[in-house]
């Protein structure tokens, strides 16, 4: 479905991809995890097209998709819920829900996001509530709820889990996988390493920006290199 | 940048720098002490941010108000329209400016209130609307003022996609001096360019519009006019606001790398916020020209841009209902204490910190907690 070769990306003189080399099949959870700066939210940006890269390539289901604008890889059903949840907190769940669905048809609005807020049924609750004003784990739940109102294929998150209490990053690892029972693929990200490839059907290993293992996530979980470093074991 | 740290720095930065104005002719040693109050004042704004009991009262307000919104807009609305039938010309001719200047402030709403971006040479638009009227219908007599009215408007519109283009592609403080510098370019060219300005000296003659048989030269006629003019500027932005573009602009205020994540062409919706307050801004300059019959550089100094800004920052970042009444109280209130004009800046300007204090958010509050409390109220209990 996803396929990235070679991609590399730099900030200026800071080469932060240098040929990173991954793949996702359709109806997978894949989960990319590694150190802080190795290049993991930088892997995303790039395949949504939020940073330009400047080598290798990414294709999308049979197209190259690098350095296409942010709006059409979204078109194209690839959707980015960015690292630090970054909702719209002056706007009401409501209206953050309706910026998913910025590109969706009209009459296709109404009938998705019932279906989003039956995923949600706590944001439902809160649908008039401004955004800034939820707690932590709503407001990841909302820009989860958000990356999910343009159907999309391929759901890409950035570190869901990052400080949230235990009870919340168990929910949001919940809703993941139910999330892939209907059919979704998830590129997922993250520091909570053990639950991540827990879930996770195959998994990568990103080290200042190249990969340097990957395997099946049972595999990933019993290799020692891995324990060691992002286990906590 | 996130509205509330926005509306942070905009009263903090306006406030002082009005307040510096009347002492920077005398003496810059005074600005100190002004810096260091401020500064005070600051810390215990950090304090007394929240009051409970003022945001109850305040939440009752608008909770009223909308309840009986098309009441209030009617009410609010024959007000304005009677107000010329009671009043001295001169008055008449005070709250025409007011209607000028809550258009501007409207228009810069948009691009300040909606999606966060600093302009601080406005005043650049409305030059650019009123010059275009000036020489078309004056100088070189060319065209009427109807043909002239939306050329103008279309002459700042164009202005702004020029200096959009490039311009939008910085953020924050940057874009802010940029502008502030197209402000300043426009005003030395009307100043230097003799030929098609006037120069320093302006245009002369600019006649008041007629329709048919009837001119619009009696005070009474042109506010009526000027009015029509601002409600249909309204009515055109509330409808934005609250539409999908709406929310998009809001969207990029609130957190641009999002907005772009969804799918919105960040650059796009920049640039077509931007040229939409600058084409209102060039009709509100159209309508300046008609109005003084008579045109120089000198109307459009950074001050005015300043102050138009104070409008849109007092009434309500995002808020339309805001910048008109911010609008009023710049114009009209000090109209009203003439004897005080010396201190007008001073006055302004600790009027600008003492919202920071108690009312960051402006004086009608920002869209949001309006919208929210009218989503309730569609909804039904
Ligand atoms: N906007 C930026 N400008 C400059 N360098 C950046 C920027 N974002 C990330 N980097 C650098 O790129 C590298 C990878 O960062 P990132 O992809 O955010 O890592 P991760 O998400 O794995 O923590 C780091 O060295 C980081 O310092
Ligand atoms: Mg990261």
């Amino acid at each position: 479905m996803l396929r990235l070769t070679d991609l590399e990306l730099r900030y200026g003189p800071i080469r932060a991809l240098k040929g990173v080399t991954l793949d996702v099949a359709a109806g997978e959870i894949v989960t990319l995890i590694g150190a802080n700066g190795a290049g993991k939210s930088s892997t995303l940006k790039a395949i949504s097209g939020i940073h330009g890269t400047s080598g290798g390539s990414i294709v999308f289901a049979g197209r190259r998709i690098d350095n296409l604008p942010p709006h059409e890889i979204v078109a194209l059903g690839i959707s980015h819920c960015p690292e630090g949840r970054r909702i719209f907190g002056d706007l009401s769940v409501r209206e953050n829900l309706l910026m998913g669905g910025y590109l969706l048809a009209k009459h296709e609005m109404a009938g998705r996001l019932d279906e989003v807020l039956g995923l949600f049924p706590r944001l439902g609750e809160r649908i008039h509530q401004a955004g800034g004003t939820l707690s932590g784990g709503e407001q990841q739940m909302l820009a989860i709820a958000r990356a999910l109102m343009c159907k999309p294929g391929l759901l890409m998150l950035d570190e869901p889990s990052l400080g949230l209490a235990p009870i919340m990053v168990e929910k949001i690892f919940e809703t993941i996988v139910a999330l892939k029972q209907t059919g979704l693929t998830v590129l997922l990200v993250e520091q909570n390493a053990g639950a991540a490839l827990e879930i996770s059907d195959r998994g990568y290993v990103l080290e200042i920006g190249q990969v340097t293992l990957s395997g099946t996530s049972a595999a990933l979980r019993d290799d020692q290199r891995v324990a060691q470093a992002y286990l906590g074991g | 940048m996130n509205a509330r740290n926005l509306r942070h720095d905009l009263f903090f930065y306006l406030g002082i720098l009005l307040i510096c104005v009347p002492f920077l002719k005398i003496h810059t040693l005074y600005v100190l002490p002004v810096f260091l109050g401020a500064w005070g004042l600051r810390r215990f704004a950090d304090f007394a941010g929240e009051n409970r009991l003022m945001v109850t009262l305040r939440e009752r307000t608008v909770n009223s108000v909308l309840a009986h919104r098309r009441v209030t807009v009617g009410l609010i609305l024959a007000v304005a329209l009677l107000i010329p039938l009671g009043a001295s010309d001169y008055l008449i001719e005070v709250f025409t400016s007011v209607i000028l200047y809550a258009i501007l402030a409207t228009a810069l709403n948009i691009t300040v209130g909606l999606t966060g971006v600093l302009v601080l040479g406005f005043i650049g638009f409305y030059a650019v609307g009123a010059y275009t009227t000036g020489i078309l219908t004056a100088k070189f007599a060319l065209c009427g003022f109807w043909i002239a009215l939306p050329l103008s408007g279309l002459a700042a519109m164009l202005c702004g996609i020029l200096l959009g283009i490039p311009a939008l592609r910085l953020r924050g403080d940057y874009l802010a001096v940029v502008t502030l510098g197209f402000g300043e370019i426009i005003r030395i060219f009307l100043t230097n360019l003799n030929g098609l300005t006037g120069g320093p000296n302006g245009i002369l003659g600019i006649k008041r519009p007629s329709f048919g048989l009837f001119t619009l030269d009696h005070p009474r006629d042109f506010y009526w006019f000027a009015l029509a003019v601002l409600s249909l500027v309204i009515l055109i932005v509330a409808r934005l606001v609250d539409s999908r573009y709406g929310r998009a602009w809001i969207a990029i205020r609130e957190n641009e790398m999002a907005a772009g994540a969804l799918g919105i062409n960040v650059f796009r919706k920049h640039l077509l916020s931007f040229s939409l307050s600058a084409f209102f801004g060039g009709i509100a300059g159209s309508l300046f020209a008609v109005k003084q019959g008579f045109i120089s550089p000198d109307s459009f100094t950074f001050y005015e841009s300043v102050l138009i800004l104070c409008m849109v920052v007092l009434g309500g970042i995002g808020n339309v209902a805001g910048s008109v009444t911010g609008a009023l109280l710049l114009i009209a209130a000090p109209e009203f204490l003439r004897e005080f004009s010396l201190y007008r800046m001073l006055v302004f300007g600790a009027v600008m910190i003492a919202f920071m204090v108690f009312r960051p958010s402006g004086l009608l509050g920002s869209r949001v907690i309006a919208q929210e409390i009218k989503d309730r109220a569609d909804d039904g209990p």
